[in-house]
């Protein structure tokens, strides 16, 4: 399990060059940023199109989407076989490449236990090909393949659940994490490099354009959604030791972080319940799980 | 030349057996008939500890050549193997991975490409992947199987060449046929193959190698769009011609160690023939004894095998045709729609501007594994005769042994 760490201890050193392409307030440029304090340069990154393209002073080599599991993969191998484990294999991926059209290739690979780090940024839709909808979208969120009208309220279906799907693959680490909460995600990064095997690290990263707000607001709305319930941060080890990072006593209502927030701006009462009802039913199955300290997938 | 070892190999136990001696470092595939044997061989010979590579039973082929891809640039000496269907999965990674110029190396068992679904041999799947920018090297039986499967690295990690190589054998016909095959020992492989060599290259922390390194930080396959892209395609075009310039000292050299000599374009009676088929794989034996039962009934044939597709070898083709009358052009596939198939187009193309040149004729056979018998190629020498007494060819593309006219 990640120990905690003061701001203090955030490490001073930047391997993200600046700028990139990134939009002002962007979460996931803010993710990189802070991931690659943690992982230092002794990294040879695998990136696949995502947005924001980050640049890092690491090696990297980028292919396509469904190839981030696999190529990843081959480094890690490589390394193994030229005797330079000392290196990180690391993918930073987006949501799209992670949840959907990638899912295959990191499964497959989380089943091997392959010796990779897989951080995602997840941003919550396609937001490099503008704002089209994926699997890590979630319910009721506009994009611009759910746009608002007669039959369509916004994206139908929930976000998966990615983080447990891939605990289910019983891998030595997944957790959640979220770019309001850079000392938990420096930490969680600085204990995935202490273990070997498949890690994967989820990182929420609010995206001003596509969810339309306030690019000032980029921090705000990543911590309200961690103080809601929508976005809890864990961490799961082996598929079964969980621990909960960040428990408030009482949960903020979910209308703090959907109202900001113009993608959720059609939302009816009743869309916001169903909402607040899931968040409430699933914090309470986590704090039941962090109690016992273990998961049974 | 180094003492050498007879022994029965079909074409896929070939291609096991020159990979297990040249151990690389990782081998990611995914089983597919016909091509499964060598992933099976090479399984036994991770598990019996005959090998250093990394095996990686990957998910599909897609992750199979993701995962050659993400080795190779790691600087890591890496192999797949795959057919039909599988290599139309991994499409997009197969033009990734020469555009990175990366020197992988990966065996095609030939297979017909569904649907519907047929798990025998033709060519309709690496002809498909002709303009992907990987070297095609297609075999007559398992020795060359064997040789080729060895030689391709060399030709692959060519610092003036690095492009990744396909082994091309057909499936069944090569793949699941037992053969005698004359291997070498492992350390004289060893020794042909030696260390992989890269490129060097200067980047914002000096010189150094190009591969992925965090002593030496760079960038591979990054955003590269109106200003750079087409610059990188002629790289493509010149690593193409480099290729088919060092190929011949690769080959000189291999056969200085194993006796077997081999060239893009093997001619075979063809200094007083009139008529010749040129075509590639494992038909050009059957297309050899038809030539030698036609020359013994007085009919002045040659025929010409093709080992190399990609590059395509314009100046030998052009040496071993002469000044023919007739050329047909056998191949095992289809492009639908075009006024030929694949190899013949090449052919019309390399002869357009030339004011002697032969009359071309294409023969289409053996698609979806139908056999291709000896009759059917006297079919096609029997038309070729006939273009030759009348001057001209009236069909551009014969289907030679299919039903219905």
């Amino acid at each position: 399990m990640s120990e905690r760490i003061t701001r203090a201890q955030i490490p001073i050193s930047e391997l993200t060059i600046t700028p990139g392409s990134a939009c002002q307030g962007c979460g996931a440029a803010l993710a990189a940023r802070l991931s690659f304090k943690a992982l230092g340069p002794n990294v040879i990154r695998h990136g696949i199109p995502c947005c924001p393209d980050s640049v890092t002073q690491t090696p990297r080599v980028g292919t396509v989407f469904e190839g981030g599991g696999a190529q990843l993969t081959g480094t890690a191998r490589a390394l193994k076989a030229i005797g330079r484990e000392d290196v990180l294999a690391v993918g930073f991926y987006g949501d799209g490449g992670t949840y959907d059209i990638g899912f295959q290739g990191l499964s497959a690979a989380a089943e091997r236990n392959e010796n990779i780090i897989v951080i995602t940024k997840d941003n919550e839709a396609y937001m490099n090909t503008g704002n089209q909808r994926s699997g890590a979208t979630p319910k009721y969120a506009r994009t611009s393949t759910n746009p608002i009208g007669p039959r369509s309220r916004g994206k139908p279906r929930p976000k998966k659940n990615i983080p447990f799907i891939f605990a289910a693959h019983y891998v030595p680490y997944v957790g959640t994490a979220s770019v309001g909460f850079p000392e938990d995600l420096i930490a969680k990064v600085t204990y995935m490099k202490t273990i070997k095997g498949f890690r994967m690290l989820i990182v929420q990263s609010p995206c001003p354009v596509g969810w339309r707000f306030d690019p000032a607001k980029t921090i705000e709305i990543a911590r309200s959604s961690v103080q809601s319930g929508i976005w809890p941060l864990y961490e799961i080890l082996d598929g079964k030791t969980f621990k909960l990072n960040y428990k408030p006593k009482e949960l903020k209502p979910v209308t703090e972080y959907l109202s900001p927030q113009a993608r959720f701006r059609h939302m009816t009462e009743d869309e916001i319940a169903d909402i607040q009802e899931t968040a409430t039913a699933n914090w309470e199955n986590l704090l039941k799980a962090d109690e016992m300290g273990r998961l049974t997938l | 030349m180094v003492e050498q070892k007879l022994m029965g190999l079909n074409g896929d136990e070939a291609v096991a057996y020159a990979t297990k001696q040249v151990n690389p470092d990782i081998v990611a595939a995914y089983p597919i008939t016909p091509q499964t044997i060598i992933v099976e061989r090479f399984s036994e010979y991770f598990a019996d500890r005959e090998v250093d590579t990394e095996f990686v039973a990957v998910e599909s082929e897609h992750s199979a050549m993701s995962s050659c891809v993400g080795a190779s640039a790691a600087g890591a000496r890496a192999f797949t193997a795959t057919a039909a269907n599988g290599l139309a999965l991994m499409w997009e990674i197969v033009y990734i991975a020469s555009s990175l110029r990366l020197p992988i190396v990966m065996a095609v068992v030939n297979r017909a490409l569904s649907g519907p679904i047929n798990i025998h041999n033709d060519h309709s799947d690496t002809m498909g992947a002709r303009d992907s920018g990987w070297i095609q090297i297609y075999c007559e039986n398992a020795q060359e199987v064997y040789d080729a499967s060895i030689a391709a690295w060399r030709i692959a990690e060519h610092l003036k060449v690095q492009l990744p190589v396909m082994v091309c054998l057909d499936g069944f016909t090569l793949s699941h046929t037992m053969e005698n095959v004359m291997t070498l020992p492992d350390d004289a492989v060893q020794k042909f193959v030696g260390e992989r060599p890269f490129i060097e290259v200067e980047g914002h922390m000096g010189k150094g190698e190009l591969r992925l390194n965090p002593e030496m930080p760079l960038t591979m396959g990054p955003l590269d769009l109106q200003d750079f892209y087409y610059e990188h395609k002629i790289h493509q075009v010149d690593a193409m011609e480099q290729a088919l310039k060092y190929m011949k000292n690769v080959d000189a050299e291999w056969a200085k160690v194993s006796g077997r000599s081999y060239k893009y374009v093997e001619p075979y009676l063809m200094e007083d023939a009139e008529v010749a088929l040129i075509g590639m794989g494992s038909m050009m034996g059957t297309v050899r004894h038809m030539v030698d039962e036609l020359r013994a009934e007085g009919v002045k044939a040659g025929m010409i095998k093709l080992r190399l597709f990609r590059p395509f070898p314009v100046d030998a083709i052009k040496k071993a045709v002469g000044d023919i009358p007739v050329l047909g052009v056998i191949e095992k596939c289809i492009s639908f729609g075009a006024p030929a198939s694949p190899l013949m187009e090449e052919l019309m193309t390399v002869y357009y501007h030339d004011k002697e040149k032969p009359m071309i004729a294409n023969y289409v056979v053996g698609l979806g594994g139908r056999d291709v018998s000896p009759d059917m190629i006297r079919e096609a020498y029997k038309s070729m005769a006939k273009i030759k007494k009348t001057g001209k060819v009236d069909k551009l593309s014969t289907y030679i042994g299919v039903r219905g006219d």
